[in-house]
């Protein structure tokens, strides 16, 4: 016996297709946690070390503003827009290149309908109005002084992923696919703070929000939704926003459609009713089959991703590899997350990274030992509430095989045999 | 740290009942200053479904011709056929097909909300620079295009407010929880 027949000997098939049981991903899990690709397999000879030349001279002064290394260059926004005007359009974050949970600021995905105002916070201010006691205006410097709360909440655009509705499978990077979401840790000032200042009226039941951009981008968010989660967010990721993610202020709803969280936040209507904007009518609404649309469709279901192996990110040679993804679900937390390497024949459960957080991405891991045959990847989360993320089908069945808003559907890759090669398939 | 552990609203029926919790109530520096509705006023550009938050003035259908082909036709076509960006006219019967044209004229539920959108965001380069004569015109225009109204007829604050969309009832709410199941 060689080896790695060995190896293989030893490990705990869980489910088909060569998955392991988490608990030997856990006990190995220290020597494992470092490399992305292969896992173990029987060492090749590395070359005689030398000293390399970065140790025999001082390196660079220290900078008051950091830069990544210039071998990272590569990991870009994948822009894209409409052609003809500037600023409507969408940049998407390239997650199959990062790690963790926390998404960088500089590669935060956009979605902007007319650009990225230059807001000088100086000249900013927030209005409060509407079914209130008293109308209120506060500044940026007042703002500053509330009291703030901290969180680390996904934010997802209602768009993300909706090129997999369509009839046919694109090859596009994971990013591309499913770019329009990030992780932050958010800081701001609860919602309910300013609303019980400015003193809400009976008969209250929405609150328009309204950002200082061309667009005036405007969206109705339910009170009570006010009165729960929603802050003034201020900083991101421990640095103030940056201006297109609405720098000085953005509204930060968590769990429910990115479109809602309006940047650059400049008024809040209290209101009766849904103003029933553009934005949440002709955009932003589901059309099912038969031609009616689902509207006012604000919290992001249940959803998991493969982020490695993807598109672009092919197998090299058999042996055992970490399959990772991250989940998430906007209404709480990840219980679950299942994995599956044979088209979901047969599944087996991932390990969650902690800490797993309410309205957060969390990731997820699970080894794997290649044979060198065809394999067909995917994972299926379920959260706290039960719910369970839905196949590409069952949300078709519903609406149609066009491009639509809130597909949470599952993502299938699959392996090539021999070549390795990971493609967007549909089933 | 406090928490926003305590629900702070209760949903009574259909309106909303909201009290203070005592722990914000005690945090807040309390520093929004005062604004009365006529100082507000430039800023309170939205309209709702109702009607109200329309601004006076009028406009016509053939006035609505003008504005449209000096400031939108390059962008949204003759007769608002659409290219370069999004057509505003037809698509009617269109919902339920693969190729669906969403349009103000076969998708959007209500007439208040063209006027609000165009108000402030269009045209997209110069935005909130249409006088409220010229945006009713230009609605007028549009809803003509799409025979919801007739030539003849004239939008103001009284009559935009009466004007029924054809996909009005072509929506199922979601929120707060979906009404079809
Ligand atoms: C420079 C090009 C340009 C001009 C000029 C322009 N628009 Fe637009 N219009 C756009 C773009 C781009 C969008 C889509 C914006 C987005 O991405 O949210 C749009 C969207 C719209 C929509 C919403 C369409 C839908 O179905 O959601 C309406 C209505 C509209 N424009 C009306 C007008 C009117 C009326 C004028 C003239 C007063 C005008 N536009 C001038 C570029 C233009």
């Amino acid at each position: 016996m060689s080896k790695r027949d060995k190896q293989t000997a030893d490990l705990e098939f869980v489910a088909g297709n060569g998955l392991i049981h988490r608990r030997m991903f856990l006990t190995q899990g220290a020597a494992m946690a470092g490399s992305l690709g292969l896992l173990s397999a029987t060492p090749s000879h590395a070359e005689p070390l030398e000293i390399p030349p970065w140790m025999k001279a001082p390196g660079s002064h220290m900078s008051a503003y950091g830069q990544r290394s210039r071998y990272e260059d590569s990991v870009q926004r994948v822009v894209g827009g409409t052609p003809g005007v500037v600023g409507s359009g969408v940049s998407f974050t390239p997650i199959e290149k990062l790690h963790g949970t926390i998404t960088p600021n500089s590669l935060h995905f956009e979605r902007h309908h007319s650009g990225v105002p230059d807001i000088d916070p100086d000249g900013h201010q927030l209005l409060l109005h509407g079914l209130v006691d008293r109308p209120l205006v506060f500044s940026m410097d007042a703002l500053m002084r509330y009291p703030t709360v901290t969180r680390i909440q996904f934010l997802e655009c209602s768009g993300n992923s909706g090129t997999n509705l369509g009839p046919q499978a694109q090859q596009a990077p994971a990013g591309v696919l499913h770019g329009l979401m990030s992780c932050s840790e958010w800081t701001g000032v609860p919602l309910s703070i300013l609303l019980e200042e400015a003193g809400v009226r009976r008969g209250a039941n929405w609150v328009l929000a309204e950002g200082a951009d061309a667009a005036g981008m405007s969206r109705s968010i339910p009170l009570e939704k006010m009165m729960d989660d929603a802050i003034i967010a201020l900083y991101q990721n421990g640095e103030r926003l940056r201006p297109e993610n609405g720098y000085p202020m953005r509204l930060f709803l968590p769990g429910y459609e990115g479109n809602m969280s309006v940047k650059w936040l400049r008024r809040l209507k209290v209101n009766r009713e849904p103003t029933m904007t553009r934005d949440e009518t002709s955009h932003y609404t589901d059309v099912m089959l038969g031609g009616k649309a689902l509207i006012l469709t604000f919290p992001m279901g249940v959803k998991s991703l493969i982020t490695s192996p993807s598109t672009g990110l092919n197998l090299t040679e058999p042996g055992r590899y970490e399959i990772t993804g991250i989940a998430w679900s906007g209404a709480g937390k990840i219980a679950r997350v299942e994995v599956s390497a044979d088209g979901g024949n047969t599944w087996a459960e991932a390990a969650l990274t902690e800490p797993v957080l309410s309205k957060s991405f969390t990731r997820f891991r699970m080894a794997w030992q290649w044979d060198g045959g065809p394999a067909v990847l995917m994972s299926r989360a379920i959260d706290e509430s039960g719910s369970v993320q839905p196949t590409r089908e069952a949300l078709t069945r519903e609406f149609g095989e066009r491009r639509n808003y809130h597909n949470n559907g599952i993502q299938v890759w699959s392996v090539a045999a021999r070549t390795g090669e990971v493609t967007n398939v549909y089933a | 740290m406090f928490t926003l552990s305590s629900r702070t609203a209760i949903v009574l029926g259909s309106f909303m009942f909201v009290t203070a919790t005592q722990v914000t109530a005690q945090v807040s520096p309390s520093l929004g200053e005062a604004i009365s509705e006529a100082d507000l006023a430039a800023w309170d550009i939205s309209i709702e479904t109702n009607g109200d938050g329309l601004p006076d003035g009028s406009g016509t259908v053939t006035q609505g011709r003008s504005v449209f082909e000096a400031q939108c036709m390059a962008c949204h076509g003759a007769e608002g056929a659409g290219q370069p960006h999004d057509r505003l006219v037809g698509g009617h019967g269109t919902l339920d097909s693969m190729q669906q044209i969403r349009t103000v004229g076969s998708f959007w539920p209500y007439a208040s909300t063209i006027f609000d959108y165009i108000r402030r965001a269009m045209p997209f380069n110069t935005p909130q620079t249409l006088s409220d004569n010229d945006v009713y015109a230009v609605t007028a225009y549009i809803l003509y295009l799409n025979d919801i109204i007739e030539a003849d007829d004239v939008m103001n604050a009284r009559t935009l407010r009466r004007v029924e969309m054809p996909n009005a009832d072509g929506f199922v709410l979601a929120y707060p929880q979906r009404t079809d199941k």
